[in-house]
C-alpha cells in the first residue's frame, strides 16, 4: 500500500464527516459519490494491472460516481426536497458520535489479529469507521433519501474491507454485487418517489400507519 | 442443464414484460412454472456433476429447497391466473415479470456452492420482492415496502461483511483465500478462530434478519400484511427457505469447525426467543394476515431450534422446512381469497367465512390445524420428532418450553382464526365480486393434499433425500 492510497483513505474518512454534518441533501449525495469514486480507484493503486481489474475499476467509478448519484438526485428533484431539518440525531451530536466511532475503529483495528502484510494499514480502521458512520446516518435521519445515503456509506465501508480479499472475490461476484447495489438504489428511488406522492413528504417518521394495536 | 434452471424463468420474465395484454400476460406464469418444475424433476433423476469451477452443484440440501420452492411457485403461478382475473384493472406487468425473476434468483440460491454467488442471488431475491409487496400501490403497502427494503438490505449487507470476515480468516490462516463452500468446510477447523467467530455472528444476524428470526423480524408483519396473498405465500414459503439455506451453509462450516457446539447453542436460544415473540404477539391479533407473519416467525423459530438441537432433530427440522412452505402456501392463498371476498382483513368485519366462501374458509381452517401441529397433517410429524429428539437428548428445558410455546400459539391463533371462519356473516357487509372458483381454490387444495399425504406417508425417495441432507449438516442417517 502506498502513500497515495493512504491519502485516499484519509479523504474517505473526512467525507464521512461531510455527510454527517450537513443538512443539504445534494451535498451529501455528492460526498457519498466522491467517496465511492475514491474507493473505486483504490484497487488500481494497490494491485498490479490486469484487464479484470480495469473492468471492475471502471464499472465501480461509473456506477458509484455517476449512475447512483444520478438516480438519487433525480429522486430528490421529483420529490422536490432540498434539505433535511430536524433529524432524529442532530448534526452536532452526529459529528461527535462520528468522531467517537472513528477513534474506536482505530483502537479496535489495532487489536485485530490481521495478517502480517495488512497490519498497520489504514484500510481496516477506515472500513470500520465508514461502516459505523453509515449506520449512524441510517438510524439518525428522518428522510428516506438520507437513509439511502446511510446505506450507501455502509456499503462503501464493507467494500473497503473487501479490498483485502481481492483474490477471493472473482470479477463475476464483484460485478454482481455492484449490479445488486445499483438495482437496489433504483428500486429505492422509485419507492421514495411514491412515498413523496402518497404522503406529500419523504419523512419516514410519517410512515407509521402499520403498527401493533 | 443447471444454468437452464436459472435462465428459463428469466426468459419467461422477458416474455411477460413484452406481452401487452393484461389478461393474457398472467398465462405466462403457469407455463414457465411448469417448465421449470419439469426441469427440476429431470435434474433430480439425473443430477449433473459439479461445474468446472466448482460454483454450481445441486447437493441434497439444495435439492430440498429447490423442490419445495418450485412446487410452491408452480401452485402460486396457477393461483395467480385466477387471482389476477379478479384484479383486471390493476396493471400486472411488473408483478408477472418480478415473480419470474424472483423464481430465477431463488433457484440460483439453491444451486450455488460459492458463497459470493449465493449472496448475490439472495440480495436479488430481496430486490425483486419489493415491487411485489408494493402491488396494491397504497400508502400502507408503500410503508411496508420501505421497511422491508431497508431492513433486509442492511441485514444482507451485514451478511456480506460476515462473508468477507470468513474469507479473511482463510488469509490469516495462510491458506488460499476462497469462498467456495467445499474447501471452507474441509478447512473449517484450520480457519483463524477470531475472524471465523466474528463471521458466524455477522452471518447469523444478516441471514437471520432475512429469515425473520426474532428480534430481527420487525419487517415481517407489515410486509406479510400488505402483500397480496400469493406474494405472501412466496415470502413465507419460498424466500424464507432461501435465507434458511444460506444459514445452513454457514451451519455446515460451523459444525465442521471447532465451534459447532457454540453455534448450535446460539441457534437454540434464538429459536426459542422467536417462538416466545410469536406467542406474545399472536394473541389478540385483529388482522389475520399479520397473524400469519407471527406464525412464520414461530416456524422459523421451530426450525432454528431443531438446528440447535442437532443430531436426530436435523432430519425433522429439514422436514419441517418443507412442511412450513406447503402449509404457509395454503394459509396465504386461502386467506387472500377471504380477504378478496370481504374486502377486509380485520377480524371485526370478517366473520363466517365458511358460509360466504366455503372452500377457502375450510382450507383456512384445515391449514390452521395443520400449521399448529395437529395430526394427521405433516407438520405434526416434524414437530413431534423435534420435541421427542429434545427429550431423548435430555434437554428437558428446551422440550418443555417448546411445548408451552406451541400450546400458547395454538390458543392465540385459534382466537383469531375461529371467529373468522365460524359463525354468521355480518348482515351489513359490503358486496364483493369474489366467489370461490376452481382457479383460486384448486391450487391451495392441491397443497393441502400434499400436506395430508406427507403426514400419513413419507415417500421413500424423499426420506432418503432428507437423511442425506441431514447427513450434510452432521446428523447421522
Amino acid at each position: 500500500m502506498n502513500s497515495l492510497a493512504d491519502q485516499f483513505l484519509v479523504l474517505c474518512l473526512l467525507l464521512n464527516f461531510a455527510v454527517l454534518g450537513t443538512s443539504r441533501l445534494n451535498f451529501s449525495v455528492r460526498s457519498v459519490a466522491l467517496q465511492g469514486v475514491l474507493l473505486g480507484i483504490l484497487p488500481a493503486l494497490v494491485h498490479p494491472f490486469s484487464w479484470h481489474l480495469a473492468f471492475i475499476v471502471v464499472s465501480i467509478v461509473l456506477v458509484k460516481g455517476a449512475l447512483i448519484p444520478f438516480l438519487i438526485i433525480r429522486a430528490i428533484k421529483r420529490a422536490e426536497i432540498e434539505r433535511e431539518f430536524q433529524p432524529f440525531i442532530g448534526y452536532i451530536p452526529s459529528l461527535v458520535l462520528g468522531a467517537l466511532f472513528t477513534t474506536l475503529a482505530f483502537i479496535f483495528a489495532a487489536k485485530l489479529p490481521l495478517a502480517p502484510e495488512h497490519a498497520g494499514l489504514l484500510v481496516v480502521p477506515a472500513s470500520l469507521a465508514t461502516l459505523m458512520c453509515g449506520f449512524l446516518v441510517l438510524m439518525g435521519r428522518r428522510k428516506a433519501i438520507s437513509q439511502v445515503l446511510g446505506y450507501l456509506l455502509m456499503e462503501n465501508g464493507i467494500f473497503l474491507f473487501g479490498l483485502l480479499l481481492a483474490d477471493a472475490m472473482p470479477v463475476m461476484v464483484e460485478a454482481g454485487a455492484l449490479l445488486d447495489l445499483l438495482v437496489g438504489i433504483f428500486v429505492m428511488g422509485i419507492v421514495i418517489n411514491h412515498i413523496s406522492r402518497e404522503f406529500s413528504s419523504i419523512d419516514t417518521s410519517r410512515l407509521s400507519a402499520l403498527r401493533e394495536e | 442443464m443447471m444454468w437452464a434452471l436459472v435462465l428459463l424463468p428469466l426468459a419467461g420474465a422477458l416474455i411477460a414484460w413484452l406481452i401487452p395484454d393484461n389478461r393474457k400476460r398472467a398465462l405466462v406464469l403457469p407455463v414457465f412454472a411448469l417448465a421449470q418444475l419439469f426441469l427440476v424433476g429431470a435434474l433430480l433423476v439425473d443430477t449433473p456433476p459439479v461445474s468446472p469451477a466448482g460454483w454450481i452443484l445441486l447437493d441434497p440440501l439444495g435439492k430440498l429447497a429447490l423442490i419445495s420452492n418450485s412446487v410452491l411457485f408452480a401452485v402460486c403461478a396457477f393461483y395467480a391466473v385466477g387471482y389476477l382475473a379478479y384484479r383486471r384493472r390493476r396493471p400486472n406487468r411488473v408483478l408477472c415479470a418480478a415473480l419470474l425473476v424472483c423464481l430465477s434468483a431463488m433457484t440460483l440460491v439453491t444451486i450455488s456452492q460459492h458463497l459470493g454467488l449465493l449472496w448475490i442471488a439472495l440480495e436479488a431475491t430481496t430486490l425483486t420482492m419489493a415491487p411485489l409487496i408494493y402491488f396494491n400501490h397504497n400508502a400502507r403497502s408503500i410503508e411496508a415496502t420501505w421497511k422491508y427494503l431497508l431492513i433486509c438490505s442492511v441485514g444482507i449487507a451485514i451478511a456480506l461483511l460476515g462473508l468477507f470476515f470468513l474469507a479473511y480468516s482463510t488469509i490469516v490462516a495462510k491458506q488460499d483465500v476462497t469462498l467456495l463452500l467445499p474447501s471452507l468446510i474441509s478447512d473449517a477447523a484450520a480457519l483463524h478462530p477470531g475472524w471465523r467467530h466474528a463471521a458466524f455472528i455477522f452471518l447469523l444476524v444478516g441471514f437471520g434478519s432475512k429469515m425473520g428470526l426474532a428480534p430481527l423480524h420487525t419487517w415481517k408483519p407489515d410486509a406479510y400484511g400488505e402483500a397480496p396473498g400469493l406474494v405472501g405465500a412466496l415470502l413465507a414459503g419460498g424466500l424464507v427457505n432461501c435465507a434458511l439455506l444460506a444459514l445452513l451453509r454457514v451451519y455446515q462450516i460451523a459444525v465442521a469447525s471447532t465451534e459447532g457446539a457454540m453455534f448450535q447453542g446460539v441457534l437454540l436460544v434464538m429459536g426459542l426467543i422467536s417462538m416466545a415473540f410469536a406467542a406474545v404477539f399472536m394473541a389478540r391479533q385483529s388482522d389475520f394476515k399479520r397473524m400469519l407473519a407471527y406464525s412464520s416467525v414461530e416456524h422459523i423459530g421451530i426450525i432454528t431450534v431443531a438446528l440447535g438441537l442437532g443430531k436426530g432433530a436435523l432430519f425433522a427440522g429439514l422436514l419441517h422446512m418443507i412442511n412450513n412452505s406447503m402449509t404457509k402456501g395454503v394459509l396465504f392463498l386461502s386467506c387472500g381469497n377471504i380477504h378478496r371476498a370481504y374486502n377486509s382483513k380485520s377480524t371485526t368485519t370478517v366473520r363466517g367465512a365458511l358460509r360466504r366462501t366455503p372452500w377457502s374458509g375450510a382450507l383456512f381452517l384445515a391449514a390452521f390445524l395443520a400449521i399448529t401441529g395437529s395430526p394427521p397433517f405433516s407438520p405434526f410429524v416434524s414437530e413431534f420428532l423435534i420435541v421427542s429428539s429434545a427429550f431423548v437428548q435430555g434437554n428437558f428445558w428446551t422440550g418443555g418450553l417448546f411445548l408451552v410455546f406451541l400450546a400458547l400459539i395454538f390458543i392465540g391463533m385459534a382466537s383469531t382464526v375461529l371467529p373468522v371462519v365460524l359463525g354468521e356473516v355480518p348482515a351489513d357487509i359490503e358486496r364483493t365480486r369474489y366467489r370461490d372458483t376452481l382457479p383460486t381454490v384448486l391450487p391451495p387444495l392441491l397443497l393441502m393434499g400434499i400436506i395430508l399425504t406427507m403426514g400419513l406417508w413419507l415417500p421413500a425417495p424423499l426420506q432418503q433425500l432428507l437423511h442425506e441432507a441431514a447427513g450434510q449438516l452432521g446428523g447421522g442417517a
